[in-house]
């Protein structure tokens, strides 16, 4: 059990760690007092419907919002005194995944690289390329490429610094179903050595890939289990019931 | 963060654009209408450039510099560059020093100017060239002012449009402005602080080709306190 705990972590602490996290919005209050950990090695699915606070929390972790109240730490990095050391350990796809629609492919990555400070950059760049199956597009300008391959840019530029955390904010959204298989395969990839944390609304897509789900209603964290122990504690064969259960109870 | 912006400049069409229209406007005042012609007027000088050049640098420094920030906040290409290991110094100065050396290209090819007024001469060489040094860094800091104005105005909105008639506006203001406002008969009082607090009595009296410290200061005070405006506004996230 303890040897689990120290795999791919710094100071034998979770890669993240969540404590009393809240973020407000003037009155509102998009994120409410939530704490969690994640494990490295593992795929952690983030559910919740829109506007449950999934995005916020995901800004906050990857020190591009500060928080309200309550701490977090990346692979024990706090997010807001060693925001720079936290941010060289994660890889961060924001949702609707922007890019600069002027650089060409390589300009981009290789401008990623700059800040990154990678060494072997042309090698890792080619590498970056080869994993993500942009081969055939790295010389063309980002503007000219579809939805899919902007979308394996967004991920290349995510872990060219091969980071221990990844954060993925909607990754398969708005890709074709030969697409979305190919990406999910990446990530499960990924998620066999790194911590991945990835939202999305699709219920199969979280059966696919991911070992452990936390559902988040309206800034609150109303499930974090182990996907099979949700399933069968709420005695359904599938996610969805389970979270619309969830989601719509606290409505009312 | 400065290389790629550069490269950014070079391989858009503003850069370009923006430095060709200042040279040929430049060289029309100069050369060509009777007003303010050097040829007309008699005498080997450029103050003429050196009158015009801060009212152009008004209008193409905006131009240069209201994308820079406002086009990251609509595009969200600023949450990239915000979650790298950067500090938003880092990415306001690279902006910043990436929009600067496009303004010390286009100040280059009027050396040219200079060249010809020193043949030109009835002696030739018959010109004050410590005035023209002097012209020269006094407009440069001008330039850097004015952009540091442009990125500041760039980080307030998402919109270029705004972010340009802001930056004009606040160029024009702190150039002229003041000054303008010192003549205003209630408020005498205080002409001297008027006056000093905008950008074109000292911009004068670098050109002049003295280099006072205090000239110098008031530059740096001047990019300083924008760029830093412009980390406060940026540090909020309030878009």
């Amino acid at each position: 059990m303890i040897t689990k705990y120290m795999i791919g972590t710094n100071n034998g602490q979770p890669a993240i760690q969540v404590t009393n996290l809240s973020k407000n919005y003037g009155s509102q209050v998009a994120v409410n007092n939530i704490t969690f950990t994640a494990q490295a090695g593992s795929i952690l699915g983030f559910l919740g419907p829109n506007g449950a606070g999934k995005s916020t929390t995901m800004r906050m972790l990857t020190g591009y919002l500060p928080q309200s109240s309550g701490k977090a730490s990346v692979c024990g990095f706090d997010i807001q005194i060693q925001s720079l050391e936290a941010r060289k350990n994660m890889g961060y796809l924001p949702e609707n995944n922007p890019l600069y629609p002027e650089m060409y492919v390589k300009e981009f990555l290789d401008f990623v690289a700059n800040i990154h400070q990678i060494k072997n950059k042309k090698q890792r760049i080619a590498e970056v390329i080869t994993l993500t199956g942009l081969q055939t597009e790295q010389h063309k300008k980002i503007a000219q490429l579809s939805k899919g391959y902007k979308q394996r840019v967004g991920l290349a530029q995510a872990i060219i610094h091969n980071p221990q955390v990844l954060i993925l904010d909607e990754p398969t959204s708005g890709l074709d179903p030969n697409q979305l298989i190919e990406i999910r395969s990446l990530i499960k990839e990924l998620g066999k050595t790194k911590t991945v944390i990835l939202s999305t609304h699709i219920m199969q897509e979280v059966e696919a890939i991911c070992d452990r789900v936390i559902i988040i209603n309206k800034g609150n964290i109303v499930a974090d289990d182990l996907l099979a122990n949700l399933i069968s504690k709420h005695g359904e064969k599938t996610l969805e019931p389970v979270f619309v259960k969830l989601t719509k109870a606290q409505n009312r | 963060m400065y290389k790629k912006e550069l490269y950014g400049y070079l391989s858009s069409l503003v850069a370009y654009i923006t430095i060709v229209i200042f040279l040929v406007v430049l060289g029309l005042f100069l050369w060509v209408f009777p007003d303010t012609s050097i040829l007309e007027y008699g005498y080997a000088g450029l103050d003429s450039l050196f009158s015009t050049a801060p009212y152009l640098f008004m209008f193409l420094i905006p131009a240069l510099t209201m994308r820079t920030l406002a086009e990251e906040k609509k595009e969200g290409t600023f949450e990239i560059l915000a979650t790298k290991p950067l500090t938003d110094g880092q990415i306001i100065l690279g902006k910043y020093l990436s929009a600067l050396t496009i303004v010390l290209f286009a100040l280059l090819p009027t050396l040219v100017y200079y060249y010809s007024i020193y043949n030109l001469g009835v002696s030739k060489g018959n010109i004050d060239t410590g005035a023209v040094i002097g012209s020269y860094i006094g407009l440069f800091l001008l330039g850097a002012a004015f952009t540091a104005v442009g990125v500041f105005t760039s980080s307030v909105t998402k919109n270029q449009i705004i972010a340009f008639a802001l930056s004009v506006f606040l160029c024009f203001f702190a150039f002229s402005g003041f000054e303008s406002a010192s003549k205003i008969l209630s408020l005498q009082k205080f002409d001297d602080v008027l006056l000093n607090i905008g950008i074109n009595l000292h911009y004068q009296s670098i050109s002049r080709g003295v280099l006072d410290t205090r000239d110098l200061v008031y530059f740096l005070s001047v990019i300083a306190v924008f760029l830093l405006l412009t980390k406060l506004i940026l540090g909020g996230r309030k878009w």
